[in-house]
């Protein structure tokens, strides 16, 4: 990959805490790098990993999925599935030879903006450490 | 909330009146909530929304109650909505006016550890989103004290902040002099200055002076081109045609002039002599004011318009004759006091004798007078020390003479001692007796000694001593004691009094209309401040005077009232010195007339400018006004009177978490590492003061060891709190585990009297806590806290094996009871309701909820201490009780909004209308709005882009309204702040533009974008660009959705006829609606049937025979006995049910109640069914009534209850045990009663009859929780053997009776068949599970059916009625509707798709999924909550979730991913 080029991360975040996690990041005005680009669904048990696996056949450089705490969420058990489904999806990246660790799985709850900063930094960081390490062996 | 979401959801309106700024009380304060440590804010936030949305809400906050008249069903509410000064409607709560507001304060909401602003808002989800500026305090004393009310506070704020010319504009606006001002201003605003306490005042003038100077210097070195005395737009654009004329170009004069002139109005200054300024310019050396300066400041002034006319004396030259002749409407005289005062002096004819004054205006004309070597000025005030210093500076020596001691000198006393400085003698206490002459000439003064006289009144009076007499040498002599005004040419015309104009000093009106007065003139000699004082206040009246308007309304009153704001708590009081300008040495300045001060550098300015306090919680400067996109602030804003009518009032009341600092002992305020548990709560919290890192305020460090201390302000009869506060052994439990989540390093221990787990899932959670999370638990009051000063841990001594420990922690955490919320007492007043003798509304005895006043209800903390659930149940049960109240008149005042016909797109090509936000400039200031509005326009599918100032403005939307009609858009992007806020609100202008609402799309590129990615402005647009693509690319495969709607049933069926059964049934039949109620045995009734009493004495027996009667007369119950439920179908609105054994096999209804009830524990061991002296406690109820001797009778606690088959408390069994033992001692005081316990869990006011229990005598023995007392029989007698944990040792006791304190068991099968029956989960313990434990306490997640009473845990009788009405009011919701929509974001299942694999079924928890006739599956859009789970786990990926369909989800990340178009 161009190596100027920002990788571009998806966040898919549920409405009722990690989205709302991402508000409160913002209103306490948390810095994280733009390379986090949030997708908002109405809970993480509506990911499935068609629309992962996608999200990396339409460009992404890693996908993050953030949902409610274990047993907070507000659909009651969507966040364990999702949980599953990304375990699933890691396993098949793996098999198509993508690194699995471009996908990951958060618990981030409504009240911890600086939880959610946190994170995409730190999964960004991640992520750049990844794609420069893979542009070194091409 | 609860009640008014209920309330507004039954078909009335609801005013929500609110005392803070914000709805959300205390729980928005709650980092996570026990018993499942979910966040508090996850769970309370949607509910804000819903509420600050609903139609029928609406919120009154930050308002009072005033007064409360009429009769139940017909109420006056009177409210005083207390001014915010932020406009509610144009306040988008963007932030911006928080960022650059200068004050801060402590900030409450976050338990004070943390700060906020003057202007601020409680928390960042508040509901109204809005700000609100802290006026609480009066004005700080340095504005106070100013005579011309310039806001010191305001511009040093912003002077600390390097905002001089704002500093200098918020100056000008009082004081149209700021550099002579700071320069010769005697300061009482230093004088009053609170500072002064701890160090030294802040050096007000001398800022002043500085911001003043700082803008010449600009415009001297070209870096500004224009200076102006007026802020923009100060100045009126119309002329006016009235002419005013003002006489005397003083400061007075002058300030009045230029008011004037900002109106608008035509103004000339008449000035006998041949320039402007008054004593600004003749009675002041030049030393310390420079005539440059002078000028300079007056030409600022005379430029906004002023005519000027010097040269031109009153009464000589003219008169107001002539002025009115020429036209002049008003006349303001100002002409000052410029005559020096005669005094009576031998000799004073002599050559060498002349007056102060005309010393000062020779000298100001640069002239020099004509005086001796030795120059004898008599006087002590400042103009005898302006003469002294003037006079030392023309080469002569000077000895001022005065009367009294140097300290009574009424001269400024810093003036007196740079004059000494400099060189001139001081004789005090010499009075003038003759001037010696010779030939004429002076050659000296006489002067002879003043003695002070005490007289024995305690008065003092001045006697001179002609026996000490001397001759001072002087060759000049020159009096300085005072001035006054020359009004021989007014006189003849105007009232004056004692040389003075009489004047209505609030107006400054003169006896003759339409000429005002002020200055000298009126006040007699006094100060700039004062004099510019008079000039704005003469200059609003002569406008007033004008326009014909009354000139005593709302005037500002002329008396300084001199309360000031104090130093604020919590200031930092460290000692930082005064900054002084500097000076050139005395020896120096003394030869010459140059300015001696020098001003301040910027560093100088700002340094000292930080010193300032804040004391006024608002400093005015204004910095929010300036920064306000919106224009929403308005410091002008005033309390407002509101009143309305209503049928009903809920008073929720409140609490106040208990005032630590009542118990010094445990060193609260005084050690900084002993906090309470609501700072506690705080500190956990992600958006706390910590941002969630447990710290200690002390130092920061992390502790290691955390104590909590139990009890603190509860049950304690010192503070007059002995009742439970029922929460704080669980939130204590909940906080040490978060705490040890956050950090695995700490320990925690909680130090308790009693563990008080005693709600539903609470047991589990404490053995939790206990068993696995590591909290120790230790069984031990502690008395007092000390600290260790080296490591600032607190050092607390506690009994551990019969012996006393002291053990060192590095944190204690002091677990505060709940009290009465202070305004439940002028609350109460107003309503006229009851209140405990705790301060708590007080209940109607056996009504739940149910105030002294006919229709005033009761809900939440208000009426004493509870957690969250309890207080959601009753504000749904409180509805109900309104609702009852009030159901002639439902769906009467409830407004429903009316749209137009929506426009039929379907097949149309997308036309997308794309609207990006500036949010002012919180998205504009770091993503270029224009660029992206710019390359929206070249995606395909956008007709029309644009950006906009704040796209939620009224004006914006309307705009928009007009462009979907013009442009004839079909979807609608708006690129701004958080859908979570604002979705709704454009959805609405959709529909009122004739849109489907689901054609709107939001992307948020404020909290996601430039709020986040604050220094990456290119990147952040780029970011932006990429999301509203992103959402385009959605945008295009929307599809309207049209809502179902479907009919309601308006019957209920409640399942049980105990109390709750039967309360609910009743209620909801008392609100109108035909209730089913079925009852498995023959008769009505359940467990209350075995209560006789309450804890109080109450008789329940009575209650439940009328109770029933009730039921059973109702037209609208239908009862069925001895049935049970067979079958149950449909959906909420809609179900049937069969019944068996009853009158009629199958019931329609709409909503469903479950009260199936609970049953006693049947005891196991401790011999029970063994002999006759054993029984439960229910057994012993009735049995009481028999005997009138006892004997000795012994309890036992927690039998079915906290041991390994039941792992939870029955929470009624301590006050059943504590309420029978009461009973046996009134009756048979000989009788011993022993009550073995655990923990005695007798929660809130129960707390007072475990104490009239121990009063009676009753023996409390407290047993270890894995060992409980042995029964055995010995020779037909009865021997108990207990370890009893405080002596140490095992006691053995031969009762009479045993009693066993059995639980409730929940009733299984019953239960378990319903449970099948409906889809509806039970716990671990058999019971029913609601759909949330803390905020739908009484629902499903299978919407229309509901729970309440023991099916859904132990509870008691009131709290079991106070459930079920909670139950029936939010079932009444429904039922209150004729029509209910369904669809909307649900899932959809295309047939041809489906395998029928049934694996939706499986996935949904709330059931929706059904196979249809077709044998597919499809979902029940009633039912339907539009997770999308079931569309994820579809194998055959025959599911939609609406509006996040495959489809758009795909073409939203799609389009965020692909590279950006290039624009060319």
């Amino acid at each position: 990959m161009d190596e100027n080029k920002e990788p571009k991360i998806i966040a898919f975040c549920c409405h009722y805490c990690a989205f709302t996690a991402a508000d409160l990041a913002g209103t306490m005005r948390q810095q994280y790098p733009p390379n986090i680009h949030i997708v908002r669904l109405p809970c993480t048990g509506k990911v499935h990993m068609n629309m992962l696996l996608q999200a990396f056949v339409d460009g992404a450089d890693a996908v993050m999925v953030a949902g409610c705490e274990v047993g907070s969420c507000h659909f009651l058990e969507g966040n364990i599935r999702a949980k599953k489904r990304v375990e699933n999806t890691k396993r098949k990246l793996e098999e198509v030879g993508i690194n699995p660790e471009k996908l990951e799985m958060y618990h981030i709850a409504a009240s911890e903006g600086p939880l959610f900063a946190q994170t995409s930094r730190e999964f960004t960081d991640k992520i750049k450490k990844i794609l420069e390490n893979e542009t070194v062996k091409t | 909330m609860q009640a008014a979401l209920d309330s507004a959801e039954l078909g009335y309106k609801v005013y929500l009146l609110e005392q803070e700024p914000a709805i959300g009380g205390n729980m928005a304060k709650l980092d996570k909530t026990f018993p499942t440590n979910d966040c508090a804010m996850c769970m309370i936030s949607p509910k804000l929304v819903e509420t600050g949305r609903h139609l029928n809400i609406e919120i009154i906050s930050y308002a009072d109650l005033e007064k409360v008249e009429g009769e139940a069903g017909n109420f006056t509410v009177k409210i005083n909505k207390k001014a915010r000064y932020v406009n509610e409607e144009t306040c988008n709560g963007c932030g911006e006016c928080e960022q650059e507001c200068p004050v801060a304060r402590r900030d409450a909401f976050n338990g004070e550890l943390s700060e906020r602003k003057a202007i601020y808002r409680l928390y960042p989800q508040a509901i109204p989103n809005v700000y609100t500026i802290d006026k609480s305090t009066p004005y700080a004393p340095c504005k106070g004290s100013c005579p011309a009310g310039v806001n010191v506070q305001g511009y040093t704020a912003l002077i600390a902040k390097g905002k001089f010319q704002e500093a200098l504009n918020l100056i000008r606006e009082q004081m149209p002099f700021a550099g002579v001002c700071g320069r010769i201003c005697h300061h009482p605003c230093e004088d009053n200055c609170n500072r002064k306490d701890i160090d030294e005042a802040v050096s007000v003038r001398n800022l002043k002076r500085f911001v003043a100077d700082y803008e010449k210097e600009l415009l001297q070195k070209g870096e500004i081109a224009d200076v102006s005395a007026v802020g923009e737009n100060d100045i009126e654009e119309v002329k006016r045609a009235e002419k005013v004329a003002v006489i005397g170009g003083g400061p007075g004069g002058l300030t009045c002039a230029h008011d004037l002139v900002k109106k608008g109005f035509q103004v000339t200054v008449f000035e006998a002599a041949d320039k402007l300024g008054g004593m600004m310019r003749t009675g002041i050396p030049d030393y310390r004011l420079p005539k440059d300066y002078l000028d300079y400041e007056i030409d600022l002034l005379i430029k906004d318009g002023i005519e000027v006319k010097t040269g031109l004396e009153y009464g000589k030259d003219f008169t107001t004759t002539d002025l009115k002749n020429e036209g002049y409407t008003s006349v303001f005289f100002s002409t000052g006091a410029q005559k020096a005062k005669q005094i009576p002096l031998e000799g004073s004819d002599a050559k060498g004798v002349m007056y102060g004054i005309p010393f000062l205006r020779q000298i100001s004309k640069g002239e020099k007078p004509p005086i001796g070597k030795h120059v004898a000025v008599i006087g002590g005030g400042n103009v005898a020390v302006d003469v002294a210093r003037s006079a030392l500076r023309l080469g002569s020596k000077v000895t001022i003479v005065y009367r009294r001691t140097q300290k009574e000198m009424p001269a400024h006393s810093w003036e007196i001692e740079e004059a000494l400085e400099e060189g001139v003698e001081l004789r005090n206490s010499w009075s003038p007796a003759k001037v010696a002459q010779s030939e004429g000439k002076v050659t000296g003064l006489e002067v002879e000694r003043c003695i002070t006289i005490h007289k024995g009144d305690g008065k003092k009076s001045l006697e001179v001593d002609p026996e000490q007499r001397m001759t001072i040498e002087a060759d000049t002599i020159i009096p300085a004691t005072g001035q006054e005004c020359d009004l021989s040419t007014i006189e003849d015309f105007i009232e004056t009094e004692k040389g003075l104009i009489s004047t209505d000093p609030l107006t400054l009106e003169t006896s003759e209309e339409g000429i005002f007065a002020g200055g000298d003139v009126v006040l007699g000699p006094s100060s700039l401040v004062e004099s510019v004082a008079q000039g704005h206040r003469a200059a609003e009246s002569i406008s007033r005077y004008i326009d014909g308007e009354n000139l005593r309304t709302d005037r500002e009153p002329v008396m300084d009232v001199g309360d000031y704001a104090k130093t604020p708590e919590n200031a930092d009081k460290k000692r930082i010195g005064r900054t002084e300008p500097s000076m050139p040495d005395p020896e120096e300045r003394n030869r010459t007339f140059i300015e001696i001060e020098k001003t301040f550098t910027k560093e100088d300015a700002i340094r000292e400018a930080q010193r300032c306090l804040q004391c006024a919680s608002c400093a005015e400067c204004m910095e929010c006004v300036r920064t306000c996109k919106a224009d929403a602030v308005d410091h002008n804003q005033k309390d407002e009177q509101k009143e309305l009518k209503v049928g009903a009032i809920i008073a929720t009341g409140g609490f106040k978490p208990f005032d630590a600092s009542q118990k010094p002992e445990y060193g609260y305020g005084i050690f900084p590492n002993v906090i309470t548990s609501v700072q506690f709560e705080r500190v956990l919290s992600a958006s706390g003061p910590y941002e969630g890192h447990v710290k200690r305020p002390y130092d920061g460090k992390k502790p290691k060891k955390i104590a909590w201390i139990q009890c603190v302000g509860s049950r304690d009869v010192t503070t007059g709190n002995d009742y439970c506060s029922s929460v704080c052994c669980m939130y204590a439990i909940k906080e040490a585990m978060i705490a040890k989540e956050h950090d695995p390093e700490i320990e925690p221990t909680i130090f308790y009297i009693d563990i008080r787990a005693f709600g539903k899932g609470f047991e589990s959670f404490y053995n939790q806590a206990k068993y696995d999370a590591g909290v120790r638990f230790v069984r031990s009051q502690i008395s007092s806290v000390k600290e260790n000063p080296l490591s600032r841990g607190l050092q607390l001594s506690f009994i551990k094996d019969g012996g006393y420990v002291e053990e060192e922690f590095d944190m204690v955490v002091l677990s505060v009871g709940l009290t009465a919320h202070p305004s439940n007492n002028t609350l109460g007043d107003i309503l006229n309701i009851e209140r405990n003798k705790f301060g708590f509304f007080e209940e109607k005895q056996l009504q739940p909820l149910a105030s002294s006043r006919e229709g005033i209800y009761l809900c939440g903390a208000g009426n004493g201490p509870k957690d969250i659930p309890e207080t959601v149940m009753q504000g749904s049960a409180a509805a109900a009780l309104c609702s009852e109240l009030l159901k002639s008149v439902r769906n009467t005042e409830a407004s429903v909004k009316e749209y137009p016909v929506e426009k039929q797109v379907e097949g149309e090509e997308p036309r997308i209308g794309v609207f990006v936000c500036h949010c002012g400039i919180n998205i504009s200031s770091v993503v270029d709005v224009e660029e992206v509005s710019e390359y929206l326009k070249k995606l395909p599918g956008v007709v029309h882009a644009e950006h906009t100032l704040y796209t939620c403005s009224q004006d914006t939307q309307k705009k928009m309204r007009e462009i979907i009609d013009e442009q004839n858009l079909n979807r609608i992007i708006v690129a701004s702040c958080t859908p979570r806020t604002h979705e709704g609100l454009f959805q609405e202008t959709l529909r009122e533009a004739g849109l489907n609402k689901y054609l709107f799309e939001m992307t948020d590129i404020r909290e996601q974008c430039s709020w986040v990615h604050q220094k990456e402005p290119e990147l952040a647009t780029r970011k932006a660009k990429s999301l509203v693509k992103g959402s385009v690319g959605k945008s295009a495969f929307q599809e309207p959705i049209s809502l179902k709607t479907i009919s309601i049933n308006k019957d209920a069926l409640v399942i049980g006829g105990g109390i709750s059964g039967m309360t609910a049934a009743l209620s909801l039949a008392n609100q109108g609606f035909k209730v089913h109620l079925t009852e498995k045995n023959d008769k009505l009734g359940g467990n209350l049937a075995y209560l006789n009493r309450e804890l109080d004495g109450e008789d329940w027996q009575t209650f439940l025979k009328n109770k029933i009667n009730e039921v059973e007369a109702h037209e609208l119950i239908d009862t069925y006995l001895n049935t049970n439920i067979e079958a149950v179908n449909g959906s909420i609105g809609n179900f049937s049910s069969q019944l068996n054994g009853g009158h009629k096999d199958e019931i329609e209804h709409g909503v469903t109640i479950l009260a199936t009830g609970a049953d006693e524990y049947k005891p196991e061991g401790f011999l029970y069914g063994k002999k006759d002296n054993i029984m439960t406690q229910r057994d012993l109820e009735f049995e009481l009534e028999k005997k009138e001797k006892f004997g000795t009778v012994v309890m036992v606690q927690c039998v079915g209850s906290r041991d390994d088959k039941h792992q939870y408390c029955s929470r009624v069994c301590c006050s059943e045990a504590i309420k029978n033992a009461i009973y046996i001692k009134e009756k048979d005081p000989g009788a011993d009663v022993y009550i073995l316990y655990r923990d005695l869990r007798t929660y809130t006011y129960r707390e007072v009859f475990y104490r009239k229990a121990r009063e009676l005598g009753v023996k409390f023995i407290h047993f270890p929780d894995e060992e409980y007392p042995e029964v055995t029989e010995e020779n037909n007698e009865l021997k108990v053997r207990v370890n009893d944990t405080v002596i140490n040792s095992y006691i053995t006791i031969r009762p009479d009776h045993l009693v066993l304190s059995a639980g409730i068991v929940a009733n299984n099968d019953v239960n378990q068949h319903l449970s099948e029956l409906m889809k509806l989960p039970l716990d671990e313990h058999g019971n029913f599970m609601e759909a949330h434990v803390k905020l739908r306490p009484v629902d499903f997640a299978s919407e229309g059916i509901f729970v309440c009473g023991l099916a859904h845990s132990p509870k008691n009788t009131e709290e079991n009625i106070t459930q079920a009405l909670a139950a029936a009011g939010r079932a009444a919701t429904i039922l209150s509707k004729d029509t209910l929509e369904v669809g909307g974001v649900v899932s959809e299942i295309e047939e041809e798709k489906c395998a029928s694999c049934l694996t939706c079924l499986r996935e949904c928890v709330f059931d929706a999924p059904f196979v249809n006739d077709n044998g597919k599956a499809e979902i029940d859009p009633a039912k339907c909550q539009g997770c999308g789970n079931c569309a994820a786990a579809c194998p055959a990926g025959a599911i939609q979730l609406l509006t996040f369909t495959d489809k758009q989800e795909e073409a939203l990340y799609r389009n965020i991913l692909e590279e950006e178009i290039p624009v060319e």
